[in-house]
């Protein structure tokens, strides 16, 4: 386009709100888009493998590793001995986690040592070759094990409560309770985790590393090399996926390459296998949830009760929050006259579950919707009648107190429930069901409509800020950096468009940078939802400061009130003058204005005091809710997911493109997480599920057969977020809750309706066949 | 281009490749990244699964030049001769416009994080070249070997539905453009004797006929022969195991036979699951729906029916309904051929009637007599792309009361091999066929099977399963609609 032309155009190519496509796209189709293993290799990079524990609990009482150091190409054979810093990588400061284990081994698959040769095909040859004598002590690797010998914790646990509990269960006029297994969840990231690094002068080592949380591999590579941060540069341009999967894990592989690097002065890149990076790496909790509920008549919940523990594995690492996080969703978008809710984070001898979509806030959920449907179940009602009996009522009503007693004032569920009933026929194709089932013999369906209230901000509430570097250069180009990642959500296009929109230009003149410690410190994880409320605001902020001082400056050098100088498309406007924008921005710098700023955002109004359990972690709430519909095969449980109806609230979406892909990719993912995806540990604690041979997520094959997803488009946030927009990366994950209680419905039909079929998670064909076993015989 | 004996010759996108150095367990994915620097194509998994490392392989068919997706990361390189290899980074012009292919990903939003995305771009080529009208259900089916685990597939789905109809003209096209040239190419790099490459402990073997590949079993009896490398690819990413040597068989033209008589079919053990789908289907629909439930597409493009017996799996998805249908196997060595029924070469878990310097020729399955009834059931935790917890094919003949007159049963998943449930057909005969038996016959599948627990079932859930398969195969054989069909087409 020439320059006539683009001056005249009277609009942006992408503003805020605007649905453009994701600014690698064209990259990723092409195949040009870099991964860190697809980065030129500098010269003389050697390559790293795990040597992994064959125990899930054990004394190491020797390691020979004279065949590592003999086999071809070892350069070096690095155990957890040779940290020259902390050996710990811990992210909670227990320091309960090595980066190679010393001494003894607490699950199976444990890095006990790392091979650095001269191809990776050589390092992972000689990590087979070690000889390491165990002395074997008791592990459990399950919940109910666990239970049963000590029930040994990881961290804190926590307790939220209002009003009495007890004293409601034991008056209500209806009372139930149960348990229910919720599996955990691999994260499968296309690209499994990596590390470059390169080493440099003195002290210093830059990291290329696959990582939501750059910040965090740079500390703790400088604690377990042993030199201040400043020492360490962390950079990530894109992952392949993340998940959550990215966010403590990264550490390790960081660190060792860093570690062997700076040892041998020489690059090391370290990529594991995938099922390396399955069986050493961390996953989303399983959870045992115990629950009682108090009820009336009418389907009105007066108390829950409800214990939630969780496998953490060997150490804490996010299970604190994790497992608080499950508490704060335990009510889902429903009032609890009288609560109390516990955790409890156990120690097992698995590898150290961490964090993933949702936080623990989808096990949570699960956990009360469970209580719904037996609620339904006993009084043979509709659950979806049973919910809406018990949604949180109007902001200021004596039902809008949550359990840590913050109350809800953005509430929007019954509209958005009421929308999609609407829109998605649900109560005649209800009825049609209740008649399908009731005539055909082996074909049995179901459909469930579940909402998700999902609590936004990181409930540490330091983490809830961010920092952006902008310049703008002499040309008028823009230069874009912010401590938030890239992992495929979007989130460096929805920035980038705050920017093009605040200086109105087209988003081609804003070159997205790669994120790195050098040029945004303190960053918190790209993590929470949170990415696009915390950076998009703190680039909104580096472009006001930038704004305010060319204001300035045009209005005294032209002697205009400041009212008067406006960015409109591609131009500034000076009084009745329009300057195209880089010639503005020309003369600026000639008059030495600064071009550049480093913005901040930290999100008002949240508190919270853990000991208490009282406060406002959140700042605003997102909404949603789905209709799923199921058909099953009750000769042998296989199942197949007929339709799904979704009206999700993001606010004033920032993409609506992008919103819509997270929506409908939190969706499937949630699916697969309560369906097919399974990790199954063998007696010796190993983990059998570690590559997608063996550990099933959705395919293209197992989405909806009909997908009708909609956005809210009426809905704006209450808060002041970037745009009016809401978080989306997590909340759509719990949509998928439908799908597993549509299962249950078409389960319970055995036995007519009357009995809770009961449907752990995840309902694989198996556990769906055995639960329909379990109704014949009731 | 003279041949050589010591090279293994191929076309790369647009570059004639000769390589006299090809160790025995490389790779075509790591030769693509780390030597060629083609690094479009990932990795993420290195065992065939998830297909972000898809790429099209285009070889010569009855002189035909066919072009199907398969996954680099388990393809051997040694396999390569006589192949035209397509990566992603061949489909955008030199001016960098896209291909209709890549443009409809673009403008559906088909890419979040982007790393699955090539190989996506691949399959759907692949299916592109093949396909100008899919629907979903074929869309579906080329899609079953890459995951995605960012978008929920939709927006891919509907980028495949709308790149069917963009269709410039075929100059546009990089394999339309060199098809012909290629193709004499290709015939052209046919061996016309055996190739031999590396040293002793790493020798890579490319026999030219199946006279040769007899001459080199007898003399290499502990040679690894590879056909579509699906489960040895596996043996090298995976367990990092050393073969030596390496028996290429994949391009034999005498392996890939399919002939069909009055008596039944005959297929060559080289013949892969996208080949023979046609052909079984033609004499048996049923395996149809079976066939396009093993693996991807990718490795059903690879895998072959000889590979899928010839490695003795207790999982394998052919031997249950083979063995129902009475097919026989032919083993050829130098010695000559020997025939045997299918049932027979499985001896136990992980052995199998093959004698040193033996190898499977052919499959015959003799054609199902008129009137019978036949099904075959695969049970996985997912329905594509997974292995079976229990596989159960079923044969039955009724005579005119409607007694049990044959029966034929055959499970995988049950045992340490593909075993009949003789216990079963043996409580059936002379019985009539209704409800009452079957629910009688039951209890006989505890005296055939004692199945094991593991991670894809427990020993329970395979036993009730199982059982509830022979109540479905009653209830079918009766008209009675008793499963799921994501599209009735297909059913």
């Amino acid at each position: 386009m020439d320059r006539a032309t683009f001056q005249d155009r009277k609009t942006i190519s992408a503003p805020m709100h605007a649905p453009l496509r994701h600014d690698s796209a064209h990259k990723h189709v092409a195949g040009t888009a870099d991964y860190i293993d697809d980065m030129p290799e500098p010269e003389g990079t050697l390559h790293a493998a795990l040597g992994m524990s064959d125990r899930a609990h054990a004394e190491i009482v020797s390691m020979d590793l004279s065949a590592v150091r003999a086999a071809p190409g070892v350069v070096w054979v690095m155990t957890g001995a040779d940290v020259p810093g902390v050996n710990d990588i811990s992210p909670s400061g227990r320091h309960d986690e090595p980066v190679l284990a010393e001494g003894k081994v607490e699950f199976h698959g444990q890095p006990v040592f790392a091979v650095i040769a001269n191809t990776r095909e050589a390092a992972r040859r000689a990590a087979r070759l070690a000889k390491i004598e165990y002395r074997e002590l008791p592990h459990w690797t399950d919940v109910t094990d666990t239970l049963a010998h000590g029930a040994q914790l990881v961290t804190d646990p926590l307790t939220l409560s209002r009003g009495d509990a007890d004293t409601a269960l034991a008056n209500a006029p209806r009372r139930l309770g149960g348990q229910m297994r919720i599996g955990g969840q691999d994260h499968f990231y296309l690209e499994s985790h990596i590390a470059l690094a390169i080493p440099g002068e003195d002290d210093e080592v830059t990291v290329w590393s696959s990582t939501q949380h750059p910040s965090e591999v740079q500390h703790m590579v400088g604690h377990a090399l042993g030199v201040p941060s400043n020492a360490v540069t962390v950079q990530v341009r894109r992952m392949g996926g993340g998940f959550g999967g990215k966010e403590t894990q990264s550490n390790q592989f960081a660190a060792i390459a860093a570690i062997a690097a700076k040892r041998l002065k020489r690059p090391v890149k370290f990529r594991p296998d995938r099922d390396e990076d399955m069986t050493a790496t961390g996953k989303r909790h399983d959870f045992l949830v115990s629950y009682e509920a108090g009820f009336d008549d009418d389907g009105r919940i007066h108390a829950v009760k409800a214990n939630y523990a969780a496998r953490c594995g060997f150490s804490s690492d996010l299970s604190g929050p994790v497992t608080d996080r499950a508490l704060f969703h335990a009510d889902n978008a429903y009032f609890y006259p009288h609560v109390q809710l516990t955790s409890q984070p156990l120690k097992t001898h698995t590898v150290s579950n961490t964090a993933f979509r949702g936080f623990g806030g989808p096990q949570g959920m699960v956990g009360g919707e469970r209580i719904i449907e037996e609620i339904a179940y006993a009084l043979g009602k509709d659950p979806l009648a049973i919910r809406k009996a018990n949604f949180y009522g109007e902001a200021g009503s004596a039902r809008s107190l949550t359990p840590y007693h913050q109350p809800v004032e953005d509430n929007i569920v019954g509209r958005i429930v009421d929308e999609l009933e609407r829109s998605s026929d649900y109560q005649a194709r209800r009825a049609a069901i209740l008649d399908f089932n009731a005539k055909s013999r082996v074909i049995r369906k179901g459909i469930a409509l579940t909402p998700v209230k999902f609590g936004i901000s990181f409930t540490a509430t330091w983490y809830n800020q961010a920092g952006a570097l902008v310049h703008v250069y002499q040309d008028g180009s823009i230069h874009l950096n912010h401590g938030g990642t890239e992992m495929g959500q979007g989130l460096f296009t929805k920035v980038a468009q705050v920017l093009a929109d605040a200086f109105q230009v087209d988003i081609t003149q804003v070159k997205i940078t790669a994120t790195t410690t050098a040029k945004v410190p303190n960053t918190s994880a790209t993590a929470a939802s949170s990415g696009s409320d915390l950076n998009g605001m703190a680039a909104f902020d580096a472009a006001r400061q930038i704004k305010e001082r060319l204001v300035a400056f045009a209005a005294e050098k032209w002697n205009l009130p400041p009212e008067e100088i406006a960015f409109v498309p591609h131009h500034v406007r000076v009084g009745e003058t329009l300057i195209p924008f880089a010639d503005f921005i020309r003369q600026a710098y000639l008059a030495r204005v600064q071009l550049s700023a480093a913005g901040f955002y930290k999100t008002p109004k949240i508190h919270w005091d853990r000991a208490k359990g009282i406060g406002s972690p959140f700042y605003y709430f997102a909404y949603g809710a789905a209709v799923s519909e199921v058909s099953i095969d009750t000769l042998t449980g296989e199942y197949q997911v007929d339709r799904v109806d979704i009206l999700h609230d993001v606010g004033r979406s920032l993409n609506p493109a992008i919103d819509m892909g997270q929506v409908e990719g939190a969706f499937v993912q949630g699916m697969g997480w309560l369906t097919t995806e399974e990790l199954w540990w063998d007696d010796k604690g190993r983990l059998r599920t570690h590559a997608p041979s063996t550990y099933k997520i959705p395919l293209a094959s197992d989405r909806p057969k009909i997908f009708n997803v909609q956005l809210a488009e009426w809905s704006e946030n209450a808060e002041q977020t970037i745009g009016r927009s809401k978080a989306v990366g997590e909340p759509p994950f719990m949509l998928a809750i439908s799908v597993l209680e549509a299962l249950s419905m078409a389960v319970a039909s055995i036995a007519d309706y009357r009995h809770c079929p009961r449907l752990d998670a995840p309902a694989t064909p198996e556990r769906v066949l055995m639960a329909v076993e379990r109704l014949k015989h009731l | 281009m003279e041949i050589q004996s010591n090279t293994i010759r191929f076309v790369l996108n647009d570059e004639e490749i000769a390589l006299a150095d090809v160790p025995a367990t490389r790779t075509l994915l790591d030769w693509l990244r780390l030597h060629r620097r083609l690094t479009g194509t990932k990795e993420g998994c290195a065992e065939g699964d998830c297909g972000a490392c898809t790429v099209l392989v285009g070889r010569l068919l009855d002189g035909a030049l066919v072009y199907e997706s398969v996954n680099a990361c388990i393809r051997l390189l040694g396999s390569m001769n006589a192949t035209h290899v397509v990566t992603v980074e061949h489909l955008a012009s030199a001016d960098g416009a896209l291909h209709p292919v890549q443009q409809a990903l673009v403008d559906h939003h088909g890419s979040q994080c982007g790393f699955c995305t090539p190989g996506f771009v691949m399959s759907l080529y692949g299916l592109w070249l093949a396909d100008d009208r899919p629907g979903r259900p074929e869309i579906e089916r080329a899609l079953q070997g890459n995951l995605c685990r960012c978008t929920g597939y939709e927006p891919i789905v509907k980028a495949a539905e709308a790149m069917a109809a963009a269709r410039p003209s075929a100059v546009f096209d990089p394999i339309e453009r060199m098809r012909e040239k290629v193709t004499e190419k290709l015939a052209a790099l046919a061996p016309k004797e055996t190739i031999r490459l590396g040293a002793p402990g790493d020798r890579v073997i490319v026999p030219a006929c199946v006279d040769d590949l007899a001459e080199v079993l007898a003399q290499e009896p502990k040679a690894t022969v590879v056909a579509g490398s699906t489960d040895v690819g596996l043996w090298v990413t995976k367990q990092m195991r050393d073969l030596d040597p390496v028996v290429f068989i994949n391009h034999l033209p005498e392996l890939q036979t399919i002939s069909l008589s009055p008596e039944g079919l005959t297929i060559g053990a080289g013949v892969t699951y996208t080949q023979a789908c046609d052909a079984l289907a033609g004499l048996v629909p049923a395996l149809r729906p079976l066939i396009g439930r093993i693996g991807g597409e990718q490795v059903r493009n690879m895998g072959t029916i000889g590979g899928n017996i010839a490695n003795g799996s207790p999982i394998g998805d052919t031997p249950p309904p083979l063995i129902a249908l009475g097919a026989r196997l032919t083993l050829r060595s130098t010695a000559g051929r020997r025939e045997l029924p299918l049932e027979d070469f499985f001896i136990a878990y992980g052995k199998q009637d093959r004698l040193p310097g033996e190898f499977v020729e052919s499959l015959f399955v003799p054609t199902p007599p008129a009137g019978e009834h036949f099904a075959v059931y695969k049970v996985s935790k997912r329905r594509d792309e997974d292995i079976s917890a229990l596989c159960g094919a079923f044969r039955i003949a009724l005579d005119a009361n409607g007694r049990v007159s044959a029966a034929r049963f055959c499970f995988g998943g049950m045992a340490g091999t593909p075993k009949r449930a003789s216990h079963v057909e043996a409580f059936l005969k002379g019985r009539p066929w209704t409800e009452e038996t079957v629910s009688a016959a039951r209890l006989a599948f505890e005296t055939d099977y004692t199945p094991l627990t593991d991670w894809r079932a427990s020993a329970d859930y395979r036993m009730l399963a199982a059982k509830n398969l022979l109540t479905r195969f009653l209830l079918e054989s009766s008209g009675e609609p008793a499963r799921l069909a994501r599209f009735e087409e297909l059913a």
